[in-house]
């Protein structure tokens, strides 16, 4: 839509730029970009939001944070810790809670920013996954994500460790343990973070350059590269009229979409500093120091940790010990195997179902979750998964809470961490598989109407109306399976993607995927094609 | 900072109530130590009160022993067994009676339906001290003052009766002195609790889960009196462990009670406690409250048309 030119009070600067850079036709083209709208992308939002905020807020706390593990002993406005010794970390938090202006405010924002931080992108990516939008060609920003993710739980992990109270030494304990539990560099590790024996005097600073530096760093450019690409290759949109794989269909970046994502940051720095406001987070001065001779019930570390203490919590006592080395698997295995399914799989899911399906083709229009049941399964298997070892991360709450047995919760979780992501599975592709079939009638016999008819015989009908466009753009948007390839091509050689082991499993994943597909498809009715010449509006590809 | 002078003032007001639940809770401590000076055993004095008297009370203590705790504990407090020889009830010789104190004010005993833990709740009416007594009608009042009176009473002559049944006394209850919470150490309290009671109990009170079905009470809320939580270090019930005076001085347990005391009346600075039990209910908060909210925001904005532009 070149034809149309930006108001005067953007053409004005842009011309100045122009002028000296000879860069307008970039801009041009960039507040142009036609973004898709469906609520669900704006959750990748909340996480951008959300990092800036977090950048601002721990700007402010640095300026009075002491990285340090220097004893001293508190006399400050908290009287009841008054003359207790305690690591200037711990003092300096309180002196930021207690005596600096807005500091309490200020750290609660930045705390309740790191937890809608790390739960908007694992929403977001959720959102991406059930959709389909990490297809060919979204693989590669697929993969930043899941790299974001896990640098914020490192990130979140060590900004919660900073203040040295009680609560986060307990984690800080843990994470020594399992860094101490891989076999062989266990220990050298260990004491290469802690300085020495556990907790040493180095871990607060190293962990302060590690939290406001690198990692940030990190995730900054991460977040540019995504922005960037994402911006490359432009959003993804959900089947709707006029969307097609060719253009996109929505509003322009300017100045539709910035007023609602300006809008949508203001929406997301309000929740911050209503949370921040109204709802405590981390009382660390309830807490009280770390001190290694004391633990407390309800030890629990932030959210997106939960799943790490679930797999700990249930995890049997098993030790094996050989040529005089204990190797700890009652540490080693939660910590490694579960993430470690979730993330590898994450990773790689992208790659294996191009190769099951054998879908190489670029794809701009997201699936319904419904259309792609094998997926969406899985999906919900992984939710399954990662929520029952979330939940177990919390059993002693949940016992007490709910006043069951805590011996019988940890079998509970115990079993359905085998089970439950199967029945998930199961559940989930019956419920797509129905969808589908309602979608196939709708389309073959239009909806109803709830007008009833009466025939001269005196029977009742209800009468079917055909959909309105809108809704046949979105049920037609499924694609019907396509046939699998033939396994042995024009001159009877068996085609090379199904030789061998490999390609047996391949061909054998790829009928698990499409059998029992059910095609949505127009029967009676042709294509009554419409919108001839009419362009849609607001076209870019 | 977050608060203005008009939620200052309203702060105050608000918290006027807790308060004046605490003068309550006071005045009755200080009523019962009044009582506990008359009949401890301890006290010298019960050798000057009138021999007759004293044998209507122990008479009393008896006969409510035998109603309310005999089918347990068997006729002489010597316990019960059942036909296999398991224990249906320990014997009450030498529990002392800080232990009787404890178990009837808290309502634990007598017992009802056993479980795996013996729960906490309002005493029967005979040992209920905890009644309203602040009626406005004066013959209510009275009733009620003197109903309290009796069960404090009747409380007394109950522990007097169970120790009266042993030569070794068992540790006694304390003086409304050594339970003070004004008078402890609160940063030296704060330590203490955190070495010897958060593992069960959580840092702040709160309670949790113990294996076994069982769980450590909450301690935050303000009908657990600062002599019961004396009571409960003195004897360790059920699964508690004892504190006795060599791991906990008195002075230590006088510390704790402080900072129990204060640490549940402090009001939360940054807002709403959130049940003060950690990240969990915070998690729960970012995603229910967090998420919940900016998800409704965005289907909000996204479902906002632009006029101009709607036009095709
Ligand atoms: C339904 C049976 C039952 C009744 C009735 C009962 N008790 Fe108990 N009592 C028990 C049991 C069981 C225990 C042991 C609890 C435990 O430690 O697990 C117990 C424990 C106690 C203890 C703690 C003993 C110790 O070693 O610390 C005291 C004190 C006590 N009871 C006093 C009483 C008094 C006083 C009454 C009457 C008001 C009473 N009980 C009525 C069952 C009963
Ligand atoms: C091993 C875990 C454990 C430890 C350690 C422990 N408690 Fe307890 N506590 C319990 C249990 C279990 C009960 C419930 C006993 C019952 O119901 O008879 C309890 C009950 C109590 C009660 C009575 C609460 C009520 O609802 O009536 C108080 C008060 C108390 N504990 C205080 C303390 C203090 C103070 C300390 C530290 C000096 C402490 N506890 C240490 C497990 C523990
Ligand atoms: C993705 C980004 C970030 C996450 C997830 C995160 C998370 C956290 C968390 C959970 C805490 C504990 C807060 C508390 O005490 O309740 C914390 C503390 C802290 N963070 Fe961050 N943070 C991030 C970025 C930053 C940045 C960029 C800075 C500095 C420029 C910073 C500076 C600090 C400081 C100084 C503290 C300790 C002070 C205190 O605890 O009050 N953080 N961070």
């Amino acid at each position: 839509m070149s034809e149309a030119t930006a108001p005067k009070a953007v053409e004005g600067p842009l011309n100045f730029l122009d002028d000296r850079l000879g860069s307008t036709g970039f801009l041009n083209r960039n507040l142009k970009k036609v973004f898709p709208d469906h609520w669900s992308f704006m959750l990748g939002e909340i996480a951008l939001y959300s990092f800036i905020i977090l950048l601002l807020t721990g700007t402010f706390l640095t300026l009075w944070f002491k990285p340090s593990m220097m004893e001293v002993v508190y006399d400050g406005s908290y009287t009841k810790l008054n003359g207790v010794k305690m690591s200037e970390a711990y003092a300096s938090t309180l002196h930021i809670t207690f005596d600096v202006r807005g500091g309490l405010l200020m750290r609660q924002i930045h705390h309740w920013a790191a937890i809608l931080f790390m739960a908007s992108i694992l929403a977001h990516m959720l959102r991406v996954f059930f959709t389909g939008a990490y297809r060919k060609p979204r693989e590669l920003n697929w993969l930043i994500g899941i790299t974001m993710f896990v640098l914020g739980m490192l990130e979140g992990l060590f900004g919660y460790s900073l203040p040295d109270d009680l609560l986060s030494g307990t984690g800080l304990r843990i994470t020594q343990g399992v860094l101490e539990s891989i076999p062989v560099v266990g220990t050298y590790g260990y004491m290469f973070l802690f300085g020495g024996e556990f907790p040493g005097q180095d871990i607060v600073p190293r962990l302060f350059t590690l939290h406001i530096l690198l990692i940030p760093g990190l995730i900054l450019g991460l977040v540019t590269a995504h922005m960037m690409i994402m911006w490359h290759q432009k959003h993804t949109a959900m089947p709707v009229k006029n969307q097609t794989e060719e253009q996109v269909y929505g509003y322009p970046f300017y100045p539709v979409f910035m007023a609602k994502t300006g809008a949508y940051f203001l929406f997301t720095f309000g929740v911050l500093a209503l949370l921040g406001t109204f709802a405590q987070i981390n009382p660390i001065w309830l807490f009280g120091p770390y001190d290694p001779g004391a633990i407390s019930a309800g030890s629990q570390p932030d959210w997106y940790m939960g799943v790490l203490e679930g797999a700990l919590r249930i995890m049997p006592n098993w030790e094996i010990t050989a040529w005089g080395h204990t190797l700890s698997l009652n540490v080693l295995i939660p910590a490694l195997v579960p993430l470690g399914i979730i993330f590898t799989g994450a990773a790689l899911w992208p790659f294996i179902e191009a190769w099951v399906t054998g879908d190489k083709r670029p794809h701009h229009v997201n699936d319904r979750p419904r259309n792609a049941p094998v997926r969406t399964g899985v999906g919900m298997a992984a939710v399954t998964f990662y929520g029952l070892l979330w939940v177990a991360g919390a059993n002693d709450v949940v016992a007490d809470k709910f006043h069951v047995s805590l011996y019988a919760t940890t079998w509970f979780f115990r079993v359905t961490f085998f089970v439950g992501p199967v029945i998930a599975y199961i559940i989930t592709k019956r419920v797509c598989l129905g969808l589908q079939r309602k979608d196939a009638e709708t389309v073959a016999h239009g909806v109803e109407s709830g007008t009833i008819l009466m025939s001269p015989d005196g029977k009742f009908s209800e009468r079917h109306e055909p959909m309105r466009d809108e809704q046949r753009a979105v049920l037609l948007s499924k694609e019907n399976a396509r046939p699998e390839a033939p396994a042995v091509d024009a001159n009877g050689i068996p085609a090379p993607s199904t030789k061998g082991p490999v390609g047996h499993l391949r061909s054998r994943l790829q009928r698990a995927w499409t059998f029992d597909d059910i095609p949505v498809e127009e029967h009676e009715h042709g294509h009554d094609e419409v919108e001839g010449g009419r362009k849609p509006e607001q076209i870019e590809h | 900072m977050t608060r203005t002078g008009i939620s200052v003032k309203r702060f105050t007001a608000w918290r006027r109530r807790p308060w004046a639940g605490y003068a309550v809770v006071l005045a009755a401590l200080a009523a019962i130590g009044v009582i506990y000076a008359g009949f401890s055993p301890r006290a010298d004095r019960a050798e000057a009160a009138n021999a007759t008297q004293a044998a209507a009370d122990l008479k009393n203590g008896q006969q409510l022993f035998n109603k309310n705790c005999a089918s347990c504990h068997g006729l002489n407090a010597e316990g019960t067994k059942d036909a296999k020889g398991h224990a249906i009830a320990p014997s009450l010789l030498g529990v002392g009676a800080a232990a009787v104190d404890f178990q009837v004010s808290t309502g634990r005993m007598p017992a009802m339906n056993p479980g795996a833990q013996i729960p906490r709740k309002r005493p029967i009416t005979d040992f209920d001290t905890t009644i309203k007594t602040d009626y406005e009608d004066p013959a209510k009042r009275r009733a009620a003052e003197e109903q309290k009176a009796r069960a404090e009473k009747n409380l007394a002559d109950l522990r007097n009766y169970i120790t009266s049944l042993s030569a070794q006394p068992g540790p006694g209850v304390p003086a409304g002195s050594e339970v003070d919470p004004s008078k402890g150490n609160v940063a030296l309290g704060g330590k203490l609790f955190r070495t010897n009671c958060a593992q069960c109990h959580n840092f702040t009170g709160q309670g949790g889960a113990l294996t076994g079905g069982k769980y450590a009470p909450e301690l935050a809320k303000s009908d657990v009196t600062p002599t019961q939580i004396y009571e409960a270090m003195l004897t360790g019930p059920q699964a508690m462990p004892v504190f006795n005076d060599t791991t906990l001085t008195p002075q230590d347990k006088q510390a704790i009670i402080a900072y129990l005391v204060q640490t549940r009346e402090e009001p939360n600075p940054g807002g709403s406690g959130l049940g003060r039990i950690g990240p969990v209910t915070e998690g729960l908060a970012g995603w229910l409250v967090g998420i919940g909210l900016l998800v409704l925001a965005a289907m909000w904005i996204t479902a906002k048309k632009p006029k101009k532009l709607k036009k095709s």
